[in-house]
């Protein structure tokens, strides 16, 4: 994020509570220009809250937002340069496609032959130019979608709001329009802020994705940041699947931090920057399904740190993504990334299993 | 066998409404078609004619009535529009969920009272010796009591204040099925209050507000007890026509045929009011 620019959005500190909650609790961040933001979080965390702060809906109880470095606390919806697109889309039923997109045009006092060129404009860009005479129950989903969005984009706004517009699509579609939205969003080059709960949308699409949990921010960071250093156990366990042990810390030595978990397990795992671990402490482990190696018992141990043995439970075949379930000495049940070729050599349910990862793969957090 | 029995059951299903269609609306006004096209030539001897037609198209003091009805109608159903709207608005968009309820009762409380009741608690509160007047001659505002009963401000009020229910009950059922966001997309993409409110909000209430308007104008154009009740021997409201020539001149042929003339003007005004607003039946009624 660059300093010398403006940024589109910035927030400082800002707070809302409804009666006793505390729905959003000290946010601070800021967008720069032309990105793609997401905020992630379960329901309930208060981002639909944080975004409609944004828009003008709700006032903040404290703190600023500004856009384009001017504070926007007294500017009414109506007067913002944000527009959003709703979670249902909001497109107006009595009005056809051509009106629904001069609306806010017509707000504005634009002559007649703009609008038109306009509405022409944005109709060809989001690739659906002879929609214009359709009633918008006459549309796909996807198509809605997209009036939707071009809807808000021919005002050209600084900031455009979604508040998970994907939801209500069927499955095929939501994966093509994450791609759709991601493509539209370079080609308008306007800031994106993007809510929503589904964490594939976010790290899709995202330059930068914002964790969210009751009502405050854990983690902002690039997408790869969050899934591979995650700085809280929230995020850890938020973003992508994990598995997870809770134990307590043995020895601290040389960086790494040895565990000895409720079960009994020993763990190697890598201190990260910043934490602080010492011995007796209360920790909780996650490791990614990707990094752990399983392996047939016989085929010898792996030079990992650590190292479980177990019995193949299930195989839970997905293409690419196929895992498989590994009963732990334990009795624990442990997730495992593996490749199912169709040969003898694929792991079948009841196989002895080596299951090995490196410490730098183990996240440990404290309690 | 199977068949047998559904068409059975169709018979069984159809048969109260058809019975209903039938006995109360269509034989009645045939009735009344046939009656209004008698003329009455001597005591007791009749003739196919259209006469009673005639008789309302050359006196001009009965079609005066009907029109006089017809526009004060028109402006009751605008004033409870007006009234009713931001009533409606308010139950059905502002107010919470449990308020909703209670409110809306509130609405339904002066049902529980018979039309003649309601005219009379009018009466009590506007004749020379009522509520209204005695309070402003104790304040010293006026010197002598005033008689606010018998005159046209009084009728409308009174007819508003009986119909406005029938205009606040599709409105707010149109109303309840406006998603909030299409409110808050209105405002969110530069619209001012009143563009909302024109482009959007009573857009998305038509076809509430069209069949709310066309109840209140029919009930109000049939009127019977609020206009005497309230407006007194001049209130020249068809309906008393009709009555007249029923009851007191027993001239059922002129009645019949005045209630036939009622009947098609208030159908007119609507149609013409569909045509106007470029609304149908189908789209407005039917929906609400």
């Amino acid at each position: 994020m660059t300093v010398t620019d403006t940024p589109d959005l910035e927030c400082t500190a800002v707070c809302k509570d409804f009666g006793q909650v505390r729905a959003v609790d000290n946010v601070s961040f800021q967008i720069p220009k032309g990105s793609f933001f997401s905020i992630l979080g379960p329901s309930g965390c208060g981002k639909t809250t944080l975004m409609r702060m944004i828009a003008g809906f709700e006032d903040p109880s404290s703190g600023d937002i500004e856009i384009k470095g001017k504070s926007v606390l007294n500017t009414p919806p109506n007067k913002r340069n944000v527009k959003m697109v709703f979670q249902h889309l909001a497109l107006f039923p009595m009005m056809n496609v051509y009106e629904n997109i001069a609306y806010g045009l017509r707000c504005v006092g634009t002559d007649k032959a703009t609008i038109d060129q306009k509405v022409k404009d944005v109709l060809e860009r989001i690739a659906l130019p002879d929609v214009g005479n359709r009633e918008v129950h006459q549309l796909s989903g996807g198509q809605k979608q997209r009036i939707a969005i071009a809807r808000c984009m021919v005002l050209d706004p600084d900031v455009l709001l979604l508040d998970e517009p994907l939801g209500a699509l069927d499955l095929k579609l939501r994966e093509a329009m994450k791609i759709e939205l991601k493509l539209l969003q370079h080609q308008f080059n306007t800031t994106f802020i993007y809510i929503t709960h589904d964490q594939s949308e976010a790290l899709v699409m995202s330059d930068h994705v914002a964790i969210m949990n009751e009502g405050r921010f854990e983690q902002i960071g690039r997408p790869e940041e969050l899934y591979h250093a995650p700085k809280t156990a929230f995020v850890a366990g938020f973003v992508g699947d994990s598995n997870r042990w809770s134990g307590k810390v043995s020895a601290v030595e040389g960086g790494k931090a040895k565990v000895t978990t409720d079960a009994g397990l020993q763990m190697l795992c890598q201190k990260r920057d910043g934490s602080d671990l010492s011995a007796g402490q209360s920790v909780n482990i996650y490791v990614r399904p990707e990094f752990i190696a399983a392996k047939r018992a016989d085929t010898g141990a792996a030079g990992d740190l650590n190292a479980i043995r177990g019995k193949v439970d299930s195989v839970l075949f997905n293409g690419a993504n196929s895992r498989v379930l590994v009963r732990g000495p334990s009795g624990e049940l442990i997730e495992a990334d593996v490749v199912v070729t169709g040969s003898d050599s694929d792991l079948r349910a009841g196989d002895d299993v080596a299951l090995s990862w490196s410490d730098q793969q183990t996240m440990c957090f404290a309690t | 066998m199977q068949s047998d029995i559904k068409r059975l059951s169709l018979i069984l299903l159809f048969a109260p409404f058809a019975l209903w269609i039938f006995l109360l609306i269509a034989l009645p006004h045939i009735g009344m078609v046939i009656l209004s096209l008698r003329e009455k030539v001597a005591p007791r001897v009749y003739e196919f004619g259209f006469g009673n037609y005639i008789d309302f198209i050359q006196e001009p003091i009965y079609w005066n009535t009907l029109l006089r009805t017809g526009s004060m109608s028109i402006l009751v159903t605008f004033l409870a529009l007006l009234i009713g709207f931001p009533i409606a608005y308010y139950i059905a968009k502002i107010a919470g969920n449990r308020s909703k309820g209670a409110l809306f009762l509130l609405c339904l409380i002066p049902l529980w009272v018979s039309d003649l009741i309601r005219a009379f608690g009018w009466i009590l509160l506007l004749r020379e010796t009522g509520v209204a007047s005695s309070f402003l001659l104790w304040t010293g505002a006026i010197n002598e009591p005033i008689e606010f009963l018998y005159n046209d401000v009084t009728v409308v009020v009174g007819l508003v204040y009986t119909v406005i229910l029938f205009m606040i009950v599709p409105l707010v059922s149109t109303l309840d099925g406006m998603d909030d966001a299409m409110v808050e997309a209105g405002y969110n993409l530069g619209g001012s209050g009143f563009t909302v409110l024109r482009r959007i909000i009573i857009p998305y209430a038509m076809p509430g507000i069209v069949s709310g308007c066309i109840v209140v104008f029919m009930l109000t154009a049939g009127s019977y007890l609020t206009p005497i009740l309230l407006g007194g021997k001049n209130s020249s409201w068809f309906t008393e026509q009709i009555y007249d020539q029923f009851i007191t001149r027993f001239n059922w042929e002129s009645g019949a045929a005045f209630g036939f003339l009622l009947l098609a003007f208030t159908s007119l005004v609507v149609w013409l009011g569909l045509k106007l607003t470029g609304q149908t039946l189908a789209n407005t009624v039917a929906k609400s």
